[in-house]
């Protein structure tokens, strides 16, 4: 046995205790009101906890007393980055519960203007990504099609963010032909700026060095942590529910799933960037099909669940009364529960409905996917470097419109 | 696909028969009720059986039922990438009852169970660390329990005087009010104005 405490040799300048830091909310890296509560070792994060709620608005609380309609807002203001993807969950669940079959126009402008929502989010993510570890031009040169992209949200539904452009049913109004020729041409167009980007950031040494071999995401891990989305497929797992359980008529496309190979943040950058390709191509068969004969049905199944048009409440009392109904009271939804689930941009967006038969949900939880890969930033960013904790975050894309709800 | 569900429920049924209480399939999904008991090792066994491999969890909330006797339903929603299936598992919990932490099998199952005991109160027996995580620190109540007001009990507001935050009791100008638009033919539980004295 040694005498004393074998560490007693160390100088009073080597007792050091570990340091602890505050990593936000107010901090332009962690992509809103994120406190990360940091234990630091030198530069190296030893613990990693992350304090969120800041953001917390109550979404499922408020959702239980009002009616299925009114609640359809809701859901663009989780991620608001990518607004109609998270609608497009809500509306399956309604659709799925009262069996409604939505028109086929209708449900080509869904998977069109959800591929609008996949560019807007991953435009997003990877230019400010890239600002994070330090490049500032991506953000200047991808904020120009997202804005463009914005405008054409804005001539579907009249809103650059909130839309409320899904509804049970259908989609609230026709696109007019000179949009769909104007998202035709900015499609053309578009993969110019993905390629100038590419050759801005793609093979850069400095941007190289914060991402690859960074966050190494295993198979395992993706199982482990209920990670989805460019998370899972980022490790080499061709996960995507477009492809593994089809919904609208995503099984009509032809696209690739991109798949990484080291689950590195690097790899979910390649992803992102080549993902925003393959909506580009969905988008352009999405128009060529909007263009058929068989295209040209209604945009919205006419029942229930949606408003007369509005030259028949000129003339008909059952329609006036149908939507006087229909905007006070609501449509009721039969009594049962489902989980409805879309490949939002950030992974699988679910919505958990529990409809009790009245004209209000009873229980709606909503699954954000990026709720699942915060949390495991403890795991993720152990034994990596105060630097890398922003790159990590970075590549999780978290929006913490949908992780506090 | 229904075929499949309802070809694995009998499956589930058959192996864990302690276990499960009872398992439908209903609008395209299986729901297997469980024993609150049995949870964890119903969970391993959905993960490592080759006909299931329900690796992943998607999710775990629940549910209250204030006028049942066991008030709460938790619900796990789980996914196997390999068979590409879903399945839901719920376990019924009474206010004053422990749920197992599944985070043994599921480590993701850490931040929704804090959740689940923020918004509902319900304890996790065996969970590491379970804070609350969505609400306001120092925050009283949980919000998604039927009895919680939607308004809540408390208001903040920046104090110019004091120079920081302060809480304070919640004061409504005008009522929460909650519109019933159910027709009197459908049963409305209220009575119309100048009704009463027919009732």
């Amino acid at each position: 046995m040694m005498d004393g405490k074998f560490d007693d040799t160390l100088t009073g300048e080597q007792k050091i205790r570990n340091f602890n830091i505050n990593f936000g909310p107010q901090h332009p890296a962690a992509h809103g009101v994120l406190r990360l509560v940091l234990e630091l070792d030198g530069e190296v994060v030893e613990r990693c906890d992350p304090h969120i709620g800041l953001l917390h608005r109550g979404t499922e609380k408020l959702m239980e007393s009002r009616t299925y309609l009114q609640n359809l807002p809701y859901l663009d203001r989780l991620d608001y980055v990518c607004p109609m993807n998270q609608e497009h969950a809500w509306c399956m669940a309604i659709e799925r519960l009262t069996g409604t079959v939505v028109p086929r126009r209708a449900s080509l402008i869904r998977v069109l203007y959800s591929e609008i929502g996949r560019i807007l989010n991953h435009l997003l993510n990877v230019t400010t990504g890239a600002m994070d570890v330090g490049a500032l031009t991506p953000p200047l040169w991808g904020f120009v099609p997202r804005e463009e992209l914005m405008a054409f949200y804005e001539r579907a539904c009249g809103a650059r963010l909130h839309s409320a452009y899904f509804r049970p049913g259908g989609v609230h109004q026709d696109l007019p032909p000179k949009l769909i020729d104007d998202i035709e041409k900015w499609c053309e167009t578009f993969p110019k700026v993905l390629d100038d980007i590419d050759g801005l950031i793609t093979e850069n040494r400095v941007f190289k060095q914060r991402l690859v071999d960074i966050a190494i995401i295993s198979a395992q891990d993706v199982e482990n942590w209920g990670f989805t989305g460019v998370m899972a497929r980022g490790s080499g797992l061709a996960w995507d529910l477009r492809r593994s359980q089809p919904y609208e008529c995503y099984d009509e496309f032809d696209f690739q799933v991109p798949v990484g190979k080291n689950g590195d943040c690097y790899d979910r950058y390649l992803i992102r960037m080549a993902e925003m390709r393959e909506s580009c191509k969905i988008m352009q068969q999405a128009i060529a099909k909007l263009r058929e004969p068989a295209a040209q049905t209604d945009v919205m199944a006419r029942g229930k669940l949606s408003p007369p048009k509005r030259a028949e409440m000129k003339t008909s009392m059952e329609a006036l009364i149908h939507h006087f109904k229909l905007y006070t009271e609501g449509f009721h939804v039969p009594a049962g529960e489902v989980y409805a689930a879309v490949e939002a941009p950030k992974g699988e967006f679910g919505v958990y409905l529990v409809a009790d038969g009245s004209n209000k949900p009873y229980r709606v939880k909503l699954r954000a996917p990026g709720f699942a890969h915060l949390q495991a930033m403890d795991y993720l960013g152990k034994n990596h470097l105060l630097a890398d904790v922003t790159a990590i975050i970075a590549t999780m894309d978290i929006v913490f419109g949908e992780v506090d709800r | 696909m229904s075929e499949a569900l309802e070809e694995l429920s009998a499956h589930v049924a058959l192996k864990r028969p302690e276990a499960v209480v009872s398992a439908a399939v209903a609008w395209g999904e299986l729901t297997v009720e469980v024993q609150p008991a049995h949870l964890l090792a119903f969970l391993e066994f959905l993960k490592t059986d080759a006909r299931c491999r329900f690796g992943q969890l998607i999710d775990i909330t629940a549910l209250d039922h204030p006028e049942r006797e066991r008030r709460f339903d938790v619900v796990y929603h789980l996914l196997s990438m390999q068979q590409n299936q879903r399945i839901r598992v719920k376990i019924a919990v009474a206010e004053d009852e422990f749920a197992p932490s599944a985070i043994p099998v599921h480590p993701s199952a850490n931040w929704y169970e804090r959740e689940t005991f923020d918004m509902f109160g319900i304890l996790f027996s065996g969970h590491p660390d379970l804070r609350r995580l969505l609400t306001d620190y120092g925050f009283r109540g949980h919000p998604l329990r039927k009895d919680f007001p939607t308004t809540g009990y408390t208001e903040v507001r920046y104090d110019e005087a004091q120079k920081r935050v302060v809480y304070e009791p919640v004061k409504l100008v005008q009522e929460f009010r909650q519109f019933d638009f159910m027709s009197p033919w459908e049963g409305a539980q209220y009575i119309l104005p100048g009704d009463e004295k027919k009732a």
